[in-house]
């Protein structure tokens, strides 16, 4: 493997990845609730240089019309990545790649959604890639399902997401995108933690069922630490609103 | 509610290790392959798993490769829901299960390196070769996913494309009566799994897919999965990802036994 003739090691024989972490370990991760005030909720996720908002609207009126369901709300997803987000820039139009990924976003947080609740009506999910760095499809589900948390949607859990990548034949955490550029495999995970669902599972590279199965409990493990942070944010949020209350700055 | 009952009715007979149609649980619908029904295509196959049918076509053409890939051939492969499978299906372009069901086989044949993309380069930097794999749904009951992936390498094995050659000027011309194969380096099968309450089932009908609660489709080269996609609305818990992931396995071996025999032995 090399870029421009350079051999490019993507993880030292110490066990160290490009940018300092251990296999097991995550990029940092922030996580903020409440950001954009016009959405019902929404969320903001930097996972290193991976920087997503999201941002519920509804439930509301379905329009078109006919998309209606009489017995649950139908749930919108729509994953966009801004043009420079990335290092060439990217039409504005949707991609395949988009389209695709809006899909399987959508299905890693419907499982969570009590859309039983609210019949003829929709959920819209918005999902805004502002730099992309590995792992966008994860940190975009970490950011919806604390919007939707936060627009104050039932849920049946929260939906917290890691990617699984393997590099030099070591299987790692949270891929970057040069991980995922010149790693080996590349497989996206979402799970409702406190359910051990798993809602998202893709895999891209080759893997034996053994290292599928060591992936998916790597994956489980930090899946159960993004759930704390996320659980946090939404806590945040609410105890920075009882203090512009308290201040008189909101009522 | 239709659905409803529907799911009712098919969850009665899993419990008792029976569905719709009198399969096992596990049991794929017959299969069938037929290869090179269309003459004006490079490679084609019509597969059939019981009343659904699928067709690809391999086309070729000559294009210049990307500019971070310039000794490598292209791939691009299509799949459309034609109107004509199902009453459910609409003219206009692919909508997002057609375009799932595209980038699901890309990866898998992308994955498996089923074709030898390098070896598709005429001159590098300048010419190579371009596929095009196109696959459409002509009747959908069920499992369009495994009976589209299974054409799309159908088509490739039996694929021939004209040889070329460089003139004195150094350029490229086709020689239309020497014909090759595709230059094949393994052959990945793909194989769905829908998740029915508790229940597992193999190649799941139109029927199962309607009440289904998940699906996980798995591409397999020899014993090792290269690509995985979770659909549906729905989770899975681990155990059920693993169990699933071993019956596909087990699956993609009778498949690949089967489009051994229609294709031959090389």
């Amino acid at each position: 493997m090399s870029v421009k003739g350079k051999e490019l090691v993507l993880i030292s024989p110490e066990g160290k990845r490009l940018d300092g972490r251990r296999p097991d370990e995550i990029r940092e991760l922030k996580i903020k609730a409440g950001i954009l005030e016009n959405a019902d909720g929404s969320a903001y996720v930097e996972q290193g240089n991976t920087k997503i908002y999201a941002a519920i609207y509804g439930p509301r009126e379905v329009h078109p019309r006919h998309l209606a369901l009489p017995n649950k709300a139908v749930i919108r997803c729509r994953y966009h990545m801004t043009p420079f987000s990335v290092e060439e820039r990217k039409s504005p139009a949707p991609t395949r790649r988009e389209i695709e990924l809006s899909k399987v976003i959508r299905e890693a947080l419907a499982p969570a959604i009590i859309a039983e609740q609210f019949p003829f009506s929709a959920i819209d999910v918005f999902i805004e890639v502002i730099n992309a760095d590995g792992s966008t499809r994860c940190a975009s589900i970490i950011a919806a399902s604390v919007a939707l948390a936060s627009a104050g949607i039932p849920m049946r859990d929260l939906v917290a997401a890691c990617s699984v990548g393997k590099i030099n034949g070591v299987l790692v955490l949270d891929v970057t995108d040069v991980e995922d550029k010149y790693g080996e495999v590349d497989m996206p995970f979402a799970m409702m933690p406190n359910r051990s669902e798993i809602t998202l599972l893709q895999l891209d590279g080759i893997l034996s069922l053994e290292e599928i199965e060591k992936a998916i409990s790597m994956a489980t493990k930090a899946c159960k630490d993004i759930y704390e942070k996320q659980k946090s944010a939404l806590k945040e949020k609410y105890i920075e609103l009882r203090k512009a209350v308290e201040e008189g700055t909101r009522t | 509610m239709i659905p409803k009952l529907k799911k009712q009715q098919i969850m009665d007979l899993l419990s008792l290790g029976r569905r719709v149609n009198g399969r096992g649980l596990e049991d794929l619908r017959p299969v069938e392959i037929r290869c090179q029904s269309v003459k004006n295509a490079e490679g084609s196959a019509e597969v059939r798993l019981g009343k659904t049918l699928a067709i690809a076509g391999v086309k070729t053409s000559i294009g210049t490769p990307f500019a971070d890939t310039p000794d490598t051939g292209v791939m691009i492969v299509n799949a459309e829901f034609l109107p004509i499978a199902s009453p459910t299906f609409e003219p206009g372009p692919p909508d997002e299960n057609a375009i799932e069901l595209a980038r699901v086989i890309d990866r898998g044949l992308r994955k498996a390196e089923m074709i030898d993309l390098k070896q598709l380069c005429i001159v590098p930097g300048k010419a190579v070769w371009e596929l095009w794999i196109d696959i459409h749904a002509l009747n959908h009951d069920g499992n369009l996913m495994d009976a589209s992936a299974l054409a799309a390498v159908a088509a490739i094995l039996t694929a021939e494309i004209p040889k070329v050659m460089l003139n004195e000027k150094g350029e490229v011309t086709i020689n239309k009566s020497e014909k090759q194969r595709l230059p094949i380096k393994s052959v990945p099968i793909t194989v769905t799994i829908a998740k029915i309450g508790d229940k597992l089932v193999v190649d799941p009908s139109l029927d199962e897919e309607e009440v289904a609660d998940a699906f996980l489709t798995a591409t397999f080269v020899d014993d090792k999965v290269c690509t995985i996609q979770k659909r549906g609305e729905k989770g899975l818990t681990a155990e059920e990802t693993m169990r699933a992931l071993q019956i596909a396995r087990q699956k993609a071996h009778e498949l690949f036994k089967i489009v051994k025999e229609v294709v031959g032995g090389e």
